[in-house]
């Protein structure tokens, strides 16, 4: 485990690299404690503790120190499980909206034709905005690949045996793209309708991909991803002369899960509602171009801008 | 698993603030409506937890109840799955509150 930033991801590979190469590390002491404060050595060891984390505090009568003496006690933590994640998250959101960058995590189940879109989109975006790819994939690059032969500058993330991007990987993938400012940042997700919808990665939007080769019933069988998104595309509709997916009940059970879930029925094949997702992504771009000069005009209303974002859930 | 590595995480910070060897017991809270397992909790808790500071440490899961406003009622209402009708009109324009938690609250540790 990564004693930095305490990530357990160990097989990630961002292109083929570990991401912590470049950090510098705390120092350790001998004992394996971490904590930096002076030791006044006379006799007793008493002293008192300078905590990193101010939630974490412990309501035991007594705090000795003394080596070998144990003794039970409760330790309040009071922490969201997911906390770490949503801390990475914020700072990724916080260095996006700085520079207006309009970033969307793809998330859909395998199949569903997300790296396809994917490509359509960036080939009718050409000469309009810059995008930039980050692909998860448990293994290989091909995706990215993919992505770059379109043009689109595109780093891979393999995340071993994970089944989700982090906000902290992501983080990672940022700092290696050269994001320009007002562009577009395109995150796509392993193929896993479940567990990427709790990790928040600093995006703007979640939007969902579901295939009409798949069930209509999807979004009542995995809630939490139809409810964490605010866009739903039905993708591959040009192949429903041919089956007996029903789109009005695929819509409803959307907006049982989520009142507020925006859809578009595309096809990347025949290029069917592509206009429509576009202008949606243009809408987008604009409110963070318009947010970041909101922001630079007034300084002391940006921290309040991004706290009233909505997060995960 | 990933939560049962998050919970792990957590105590292992609060193991170097605090400067304990050993967890006894770890309390989470749990929504009913926050899509956590219990019993996969419980299974890749004991598998992550190997050979760390809460290696055999008990699992002790407290559940919150699901809680709904509904926008057709206007008022806070009991929810079961986050895709469920309104128990008073039986609408679906619910908007959860409450139920989503996943914390880690309190451990004993020695």
């Amino acid at each position: 485990m990564c004693t930095t930033c305490g990530c357990g991801a160990g097989e990630v590979r961002i292109d083929g690299d570990d991401p912590h190469h470049e950090h510098g590390h705390e120092h350790v002491h001998p004992d394996g404690t971490r904590h930096s404060h002076d030791h006044g050595h006379d006799g007793e060891h008493a002293h008192d503790h300078g905590h990193r984390y101010a939630p974490v505090h412990s309501h035991a009568a007594a705090h000795s120190h003394a080596p070998g003496v144990s003794q039970k006690r409760m330790v309040q933590i009071e922490q969201d499980i997911l906390a770490k994640n949503n801390a990475y998250a914020r700072q990724n959101r916080e260095r996006l909206a700085g520079r207006g960058i309009f970033t969307l995590n793809l998330v859909s189940s395998p199949g569903s034709g997300k790296t396809t879109l994917l490509c359509k989109t960036i080939e009718m975006l050409k000469g309009k905005s810059s995008v930039a790819v980050i692909e998860g994939d448990q293994q290989t690059s091909q995706d990215a690949e993919r992505i770059r032969a379109t043009g689109a500058p595109a780093i891979q993330i393999n995340t071993g045996k994970g089944c989700h991007l982090d906000a902290h990987m992501v983080g990672h993938a940022m700092q290696k793209l050269d994001l320009p400012e007002d562009s577009l940042l395109m995150v796509e997700n392993v193929g896993n309708l479940v567990c990427p919808a709790a990790f928040d990665l600093g995006e703007a939007h979640k939007v969902v991909i579901l295939s009409v080769t798949e069930g209509e019933d999807k979004p009542i069988k995995y809630p939490d991803m139809f409810r964490a998104a605010t866009l739903m595309l039905l993708n591959k509709c040009d192949l429903l002369p041919y089956l007996s997916f029903k789109v009005d009940a695929a819509i409803e059970f959307a907006r049982r899960v989520n009142p507020d879930i925006e859809v578009i029925q595309v096809s990347a094949t025949t290029g069917q509602g592509m206009d429509q997702w576009l202008a949606w992504i243009a809408r987008g771009a604009e409110r963070a171009v318009a947010q970041k000069q909101a922001a630079v005009e007034a300084p002391a209303g940006r921290g309040a801008e991004l706290e009233a974002r909505p997060g995960v859930r | 698993m990933s939560l049962a590595e998050g919970v792990l995480q957590l105590i292992e910070d609060a193991a170097r603030e605090q400067d304990f060897a050993k967890v006894t017991t770890v309390w989470l809270e749990i929504g009913q409506l926050s899509g956590v397992e219990v019993e996969a909790m419980k299974f890749c808790f004991d598998a992550v937890t190997r050979d760390s500071v809460a290696a055999g440490a008990k699992l002790e899961i407290i559940s919150l109840p699901g809680v709904g406003w509904c926008m057709a009622c206007s008022k806070p209402v009991p929810m079961a799955e986050v895709f469920g009708e309104c128990p008073q009109c039986g609408g679906y324009q619910l908007q959860v509150t409450g139920g989503t938690e996943m914390r880690v609250k309190e451990l004993e540790v020695a």
